[in-house]
């Protein structure tokens, strides 16, 4: 089902979903895309599967014989940083923030169009490498943009690509404050349409990695009414 | 001004009256059971005291009577001419004022009528001759006949201030001058005086303590039925918080025993009914979460799959070219109809929540006319907003308002004929509003009633030209009421419609009226 010719691949997609229309139908439109896909039917041999193929991006659908997305979610996170995006059936918003909430750097809702869906992928396996190799520094926590580490009081933390990404654009212009939606369009990449939710979810996964306290935060500052910015100091 | 300014102990009593069965019983037994007291302890006293002046007085005017004998028969007995009317008068009154002194009475000798200058009174020594009171001496001038009264005898010495008494009164004829003395008896009544008093403190000590033993027991049996009452109360309110597992303690079998279990059958009835309700809702919920699961992800393989071969229509022939866009165009449709089916079934089963901020309907009114002008540009209709320069704020979900005006625009637009749509946004301290008028087909008497209901279509005859489902409306009006505010029609045939939303300026407030009037004003006139 992989495309032969190694170099036309943008990218390599994991599909867990145990709908097999479903998933063959996602395999057609990726590979369509310039994807290449796998496709993995239960969440309990999603970890296996993830180990074989080393995915630059994964699919989960949150409903999976064997194992909850969610749970398949989180053991991912656990080891890796690879972007991991979701398509529930619910858009209500407890089972998208228990989905983000686990780990997922976004999430889709179904029915999707085929384009929706490929936009996202796009967007988080061609991530906007941040141009520049410079040190960034928000109080104690230093940034090595082209290292991809971040350490705070000298102990690296371990961050996913989508954390690094938001934490690099609030860094690089500490005095500005940035609303849920420019985030969106800079970090996620979207311009429409696009759910506020990720954001709050992201920045809260982002301090609980990175703050001394979380509920004080020192590093990712909420402006009430408008959005976060760097801290000072 | 002086209900303002009531002392806070009267307020606080009044509030206790007001609430308080036992204080309202305790009191009005109290205050007549002192009226009967009060009354019989009168009847009484006014008993005791006749009987006791009775019984003096008859005494007193019999020892009067028999001392003015006594007079009479020593004057009798005396020569008529030996001695001088001074002499004589002394020689008769004095050993009565001795034994008055002994006995306790004052005596007096006086010529009848107002006191005159001239010492021809004798009486007994410190008495105030104004004891004698003047009726009774002007009842001398006429009468000779003993007679009596009551008076205050002031008779000094032995008693200082004056005493209740009685005063007994009878003539002799003086034989030295030949005229007429009155002889005053003065009893004293101190000690009928004082038996009175005893009796009457008594009578008040033993009203004082029965009011209290009455108090203290009409406080100890109401108390026996408020308790159970106020704990009923105290129950009621538990249940009525939400606290279903609450239930009264039945004591014994009494009227209250019976109260408290038809109030527990009560509530276990409620709390069943109740939970059946919890119970449905949260299958509804769990119905519409596994149908929408069950639904989306078919839909979505279905919607690839048509996307595929829509891209692909270039190479298609024209009959597959077209069937192709039919399939793309019925699925978007049927796609909206799943999300409004389980957006109303949301509504049905209580599951859907507000999630609140302050919206600005200006804002969310401009945002809709943005999106909605290529619609309205295709049907040649112009949206006109007409709006404040400031913000009309309500505390809203804003996802669901959005979702009304846009239901709202919509749906002038699909009425409206090629017509302008006009967007009316208003607001005051209480409420903000927008309406939505057009020009076109309107709505026949009734209508307007109707168009909120499931799948009502107008014109059933008419073709349905925009994909609407059916349920927009529907969805826009079980909106409305999740913030508390109205959604209403207004239409005439030929003039068009105005749907207006109105919206409470806070949450939980209670909606009057709208600052946007629901007969458009354009259409008054031919009312």
């Amino acid at each position: 089902m992989s495309q032969p010719v190694e170099s036309v691949s943008k990218g390599r997609v994991l599909v867990v979903d145990d709908d097999a229309s479903l998933a063959e139908m996602l395999t057609i439109v990726l590979r369509q895309e310039g994807f290449d896909s796998l496709v993995c039917d239960r969440g309990d041999r999603a970890m296996a599967a993830f180990h074989e193929y080393r995915p630059d991006l994964v699919l989960l659908d949150l409903m999976l014989p064997g194992l909850d997305g969610i749970d398949v979610c989180k053991e991912i996170r656990s080891e890796s940083g690879v972007p991991i995006v979701m398509l529930t059936a619910k858009s209500d918003t407890i089972d998208v923030v228990l989905g983000l909430e686990s780990g997922a750097d976004d999430y889709i809702v179904k029915p999707f169009k085929p384009k929706e869906l490929v936009a996202r992928v796009r967007a988080r396996v061609r991530r906007l490498d941040p141009p520049g190799n410079d040190t960034l520094s928000i109080g104690d926590v230093q940034i090595d943009v082209a290292g991809h580490s971040v350490t705070r009081g000298g102990r690296a933390v371990n961050l996913t690509p989508l954390e690094f990404d938001l934490l690099v654009c609030l860094a690089r212009k500490p005095w500005q404050v940035f609303t849920r939606e420019i985030l969106l369009e800079q970090v996620w990449g979207y311009r429409h349409q696009a759910d506020t939710r990720l954001v709050n979810v992201h920045v809260q996964r982002l301090r609980s990695k990175i703050e001394h306290d979380p509920e004080n935060p020192e590093v990712v500052i909420t402006v009430r009414g408008v959005g976060y910015k760097a801290g000072t100091s | 001004m002086s209900g303002r300014t009531l002392p806070a102990a009267v307020r606080r009593g009044l509030t206790l009256w007001r609430r308080s069965i036992q204080a309202r019983v305790v009191l009005s037994t109290v205050v007549l059971s002192a009226l009967v007291l009060i009354g019989v302890g009168w009847f009484l006293l006014q008993q005791t005291r006749d009987g006791l002046l009775d019984h003096r007085v008859s005494a007193v005017v019999a020892e009067a009577n028999e001392e003015t004998r006594s007079a009479r028969l020593a004057l009798e007995g005396a020569l008529g001419t030996d001695l001088d009317a001074s002499t004589q008068r002394t020689e008769l009154v004095n050993p009565i004022i001795e034994r008055g002194a002994v006995r306790g009475f004052s005596v007096a000798l006086m010529k009848p009528g107002p006191e005159q200058s001239g010492g021809t009174s004798i009486f007994s020594p410190g008495l105030d001759l104004a004891s004698i009171p003047d009726s009774l001496r002007e009842h001398f001038v006429d009468h000779t006949t003993t007679a009596r009264t009551f008076t205050q005898i002031n008779a000094g010495g032995a008693h200082p201030e004056s005493v209740p008494g009685v005063v007994v009164g009878s003539t002799i004829r003086l034989p030295a001058d030949g005229s007429v003395y009155t002889l005053y008896y003065l009893f004293p009544l101190d000690e009928e005086q004082e038996t009175l008093n005893l009796v009457t403190r008594s009578l008040a000590t033993a009203a004082g303590v029965l009011l209290v033993l009455v108090a203290g027991l009409t406080w100890l049996v109401t108390r026996q039925v408020v308790t159970p009452v106020r704990m009923a109360r105290e129950v009621a309110e538990r249940l009525a918080a939400g606290q279903l597992q609450e239930r009264l303690r039945v004591r014994g079998e009494d009227d209250l025993a019976r109260l408290a279990t038809s109030f527990n059958q009560m509530a276990s009835n409620l709390q069943r009914q109740i939970r059946q309700l919890e119970e449905l809702s949260r299958v509804q919920r769990r119905f519409v979460s596994d149908v929408s699961h069950e639904l989306r992800t078919p839909l979505t393989t279905v919607r690839m799959a048509s996307d595929v071969i829509h891209d692909a229509k270039q190479g298609l022939d024209p009959v597959t070219a077209r069937a192709a866009e039919l399939l793309q165009t019925e699925l978007d449709r049927f796609e909206t109809l799943l999300t409004d089916l389980l957006e109303i079934s949301r509504f049905d089963a209580g599951a859907a929540v507000l999630d609140p901020e302050d919206v600005n309907l200006v804002d969310v009114v401009h945002r809709v006319v943005e999106s909605s002008r290529l619609l309205a540009d295709q049907r040649g209709s112009t949206l006109i907003v007409r709006a404040p320069d400031e913000p009309c704020l309500a505390e809203a979900d804003v996802r669901r308002v959005e979702r009304i005006v846009r239901n709202l625009v919509g749906n002038a637009i699909d009425h409206a004929e090629s017509g302008d749509v006009l967007i009316i946004v208003a607001h005051d301290d209480q409420a903000a509003s927008v309406a939505v008028r057009d020009y076109g087909v309107g709505l026949a008497p009734g209508e307007s009633a109707m168009v909120f209901n499931r799948f009502w279509r107008a014109d059933p005859a008419r073709a349905r030209s925009t994909g609407g489902t059916g349920l927009g409306l529907s969805i826009a009006l079980e909106d409305a009421h999740l913030h508390g505010g109205w959604l209403q029609a207004w239409g005439r045939p030929g003039e068009g419609s105005q749907f207006r939303l109105t919206l409470p300026r806070h949450l939980g407030q209670t909606l009057r009226h709208s600052p946007i009037p629901l007969v458009p004003t354009d259409a008054e006139e031919k009312v």
